[in-house]
């Protein structure tokens, strides 16, 4: 039986300013979802809430996996249940090897019942499977021994990522505008390393301005956010009208939502 | 780490992995020899007495006593003046067949040396078990084939009394008495620490350590380090070890003399992680000579309060010098240690790189001095001081100093002080890291490009320990 990640009536706050405003979605493994809205609606913060990352307030709703409550987890957590998120910036951490954060990852994330300090998973394998890895992805061998993200393009954080994403193999995935900032080679790229671990175990929620990502991954649904709120749900077919045609249409048929967009906009 | 020199009358602290309160001591009365407490020339000449030291050694000893009482505290660095000088045992020797054995050695040490991968024979030398070791042999052969090469290295009472000569000839004369408070107390009460002499052009190729010389005293309280690299050789020494190496005496204060003759080579590492209760004072200094590399790595964990400033003073042209540094202070702790070059010559060059963590509301400060002498021109110095500093409560200060005499060189200093970043934790949690996990692993980055020059097993160990000093500091 297929996994459900169900979020119902999110609400969340930073510093006291509502951003999330009752967000629903339903994500089943297997499912791709595409989450579409114009800058500053909200989609960062949904994915960033769904890791656990600890600066939003959840003011209301629920996200379960499973029917387990995520939000009473803590990243490492909610990362050890099955959850990912591939960030849209991803973080540096100098001195830190890319080989052994990833085997502490992919430890910790296989076992998770597993305690700092105990043992890792084999060197041995652990080496083939990265090697292995890394090849699929294009990625060469000698990142491995990198510091992480350390000095690394645009483009070779983002394959870190998805590198992230293959090893650790989780039940849902969120991609965090994955294609931002990638010229048209990296953004192939790194649509087919999705493309190749998407299966029937993995849902998948992208984030994206884009269409591109899209290609090689066409969304059984796509959702337009507007001001803290999915509007709409359609299917592929939206997500390449919203490409073409921009958010005036979804404004118009959405007033009340455009309304507060424009009045934290003008806040701001 | 020496139990043999080492008393203590309180109670024990609490005993926990994750502050290294150790303790554990041997019962007094096994001492032939024990000083009672306080400091004096009586006291001093009874060291003396006890050691069978020729008379220059005993004067030296005595007017440094002199030295001692005249200098004033140092009214910078840590919280010294709550030392009571007259509360501490100055000197005590064990009987000569005092044997503690391993099953005496409390479990929670035991654990620790195992948690920490140290091999049997070295825990069983840290605990002060005189115990016979497995690997005997094999430190013999090591000993045998150093000798055959004219390599000395004993324990430094030894040294005073089988190569009189050679040790007079440096003894005191790196580091004079008068040159601070507590050299002159080091001066005054020394006993044991290393001796070794490297022959022109011989090169040692593993690291010296300290437990190679199983047959002899160790380390201890005041203990007097003389090293002597001649013209072309080279050698590593490695002292300590990252284990909690306890002292149940408050007061440490150690002296180490080097001298790196022309064209040598010599690194001195140290890794020392002192119990929560130990003023850890120590001077050290290397004098390198023309087209010589003297380099200094030094780690510094526990203890309350460190003050430790390595230093070199660059004698002859083309002389290279470069410190190391890292400190890690945690609950209760002062780490004040830093470096210190001296310039006396042209074309010299230094380099040093500090790297301090404060966590648990510790305090880590980097205090050096670039010093260049009139007339020593085209010299280099570059200095790189990065701080992590891990919660709010904890502090960093940096306090670099540069007195330069002339004006055609080149000196450098940058200092970064960081945060452990909030966004760092949660990209590494939200890939499985618990939140201790996540925050050793952004520790043993930050160190890492120091801890990659030590030997590996110290690496290990070192990261290892970091591990363990960050395990509970998190909800």
């Amino acid at each position: 039986m297929s996994a459900i990640l169900k979020i119902s009536d999110l609400r969340v706050a930073v510093d006291g300013k509502p951003i999330l405003k009752g967000v629903n979605l339903e994500i089943r493994q297997g499912e791709i979802h595409a989450l579409m809205g114009p800058n500053g609606c909200g989609k960062s913060t949904l994915a960033y809430v769904v890791a656990g990352h600890p600066k939003y307030e959840i003011t209301g709703g629920t996200i379960e996996l499973d029917g387990i409550n995520v939000l009473e987890l803590d990243p490492c957590q909610r990362a050890r249940l099955g959850l990912f998120l591939a960030f849209q910036y991803p973080v540096t951490i100098p001195g830190v090897k890319v080989s052994d954060f990833l085997r502490h990852a992919v430890s910790n994330v296989r076992n998770p019942e597993r305690k700092e300090g105990e043992g890792l998973i084999p060197m041995k394998d652990f080496r083939k499977e990265l090697k292995d890895r890394m090849s699929e992805i294009d990625i060469d061998s000698e990142f491995a021994r990198r510091y992480l993200n350390d000095g690394f393009s645009g483009g070779e954080k983002k394959r870190m990522e998805i590198l992230q994403l293959s090893l650790l193999r989780p039940r849902f995935a969120i991609l965090d505008e994955t294609d931002s900032g990638l010229d048209s080679d990296a953004v192939r790229a790194v649509s087919e390393g999705i493309n190749k671990l998407h299966g029937p175990h993995m849902g998948v929620l992208i984030i994206t301005h884009h269409e591109r990502l899209l290609e090689f991954n066409k969304p059984s649904f796509t959702h337009v956010m507007l001001a803290g709120k999915i509007v709409e749900t359609g299917d592929a077919s939206l997500a390449h009208d919203l490409h073409a045609n921009g958010y005036a249409a979804v404004r118009e048929r959405h007033p009340a939502e455009a309304a507060e967009e424009q009045a934290v906009t003008v806040k701001a | 780490m020496s139990t043999d020199l080492a008393v203590q009358e309180r109670e024990d602290q609490d005993v926990g992995v994750g502050d290294y309160q150790f303790g554990f001591h041997d019962p007094t009365d096994k001492y032939v020899f024990k000083s009672r407490r306080g400091l004096d020339r009586e006291i001093v000449y009874q060291i003396s007495e006890m050691k069978k030291e020729p008379k220059w050694m005993r004067d030296f000893r005595i007017s440094s006593l002199e030295t001692f009482f005249q200098k004033p505290m140092p009214s910078w660095g840590g919280a010294v003046e709550e030392i009571d000088f007259q509360n501490i045992f100055y000197y005590m020797k064990a009987a000569a067949n005092l044997e503690k054995s391993w099953e005496d050695v409390p479990e929670d040490i035991r654990k620790t040396y195992d948690r920490l991968g140290i091999p049997e024979a070295e825990k069983k030398y840290l605990a002060g078990v005189k115990a016979q070791y497995e690997s005997e042999v094999i430190y013999g052969s090591l000993q045998e084939d150093l000798a055959k090469q004219g390599v000395l290295f004993t324990d430094t009472d030894s040294a005073l009394r089988d190569h009189p000569d050679l040790f007079r000839e440096y003894f005191g004369k790196i580091i004079p008495p008068n040159d601070n408070k507590f050299a002159a107390l080091n001066s005054a009460v020394w006993s044991g620490g290393s001796f070794i002499y490297v022959p022109p052009g011989v090169k040692i190729e593993f690291p010296l350590q300290a437990y190679f010389r199983i047959n002899s005293e160790n380390m201890g309280q005041f203990e007097r380090t003389l090293i002597i690299v001649d013209e072309g050789a080279s050698a590593h020494y490695v002292e300590g070890c990252t284990a909690p190496t306890y002292s149940s005496e408050s007061l440490h204060s150690a002296v180490v003399e080097i001298v790196v003759k022309r064209g040598g080579r010599f690194r001195y590492t140290t890794i020392q992680n002192w119990s929560n209760n130990v003023y850890n004072l120590v001077t050290k200094r290397a004098m390198a000579y023309g087209d010589s590399l003297m380099e200094w790595v030094d780690g510094n964990l526990g203890s309350k309060l460190t003050m430790k400033y390595p230093s070199i003073y660059l004698m002859e042209p083309g002389a290279r010098g470069e410190t190391l540094s890292i400190a890690f202070a945690n609950n209760g702790q002062h780490q004040d240690a830093g470096a210190k070059m001296v310039h006396c010559a042209p074309n010299t060059s230094s380099r040093v790189v500090s790297k301090s963590i404060s966590k648990g509301g510790g305090r880590a400060s980097y205090r050096g001095l670039v010093k260049v002498e009139k007339g020593a021109t085209n010299c280099k110095s570059n200095v790189v001081c990065d701080a992590l500093i891990l919660d709010s409560k904890s502090r960093s200060d940096t306090y670099p100093y540069i007195e330069a005499e002339d004006d055609q060189i080149s000196l450098e200093h940058e200092a970064s002080v960081s945060k452990i970043g909030e966004e760092q934790l949660f990209y590494l949690m939200s890939r499985g890291m618990t939140e201790a996990e996540a925050s050793a692993m952004i520790v043993t980055g930050f160190i890492e490009p120091l801890v990659k020059e030590l030997p590996m097993e110290y690496a290990v160990e070192m990261n290892r320990l970091i591990e363990l000093q960050m395990e509970g500091s998190v909800g």
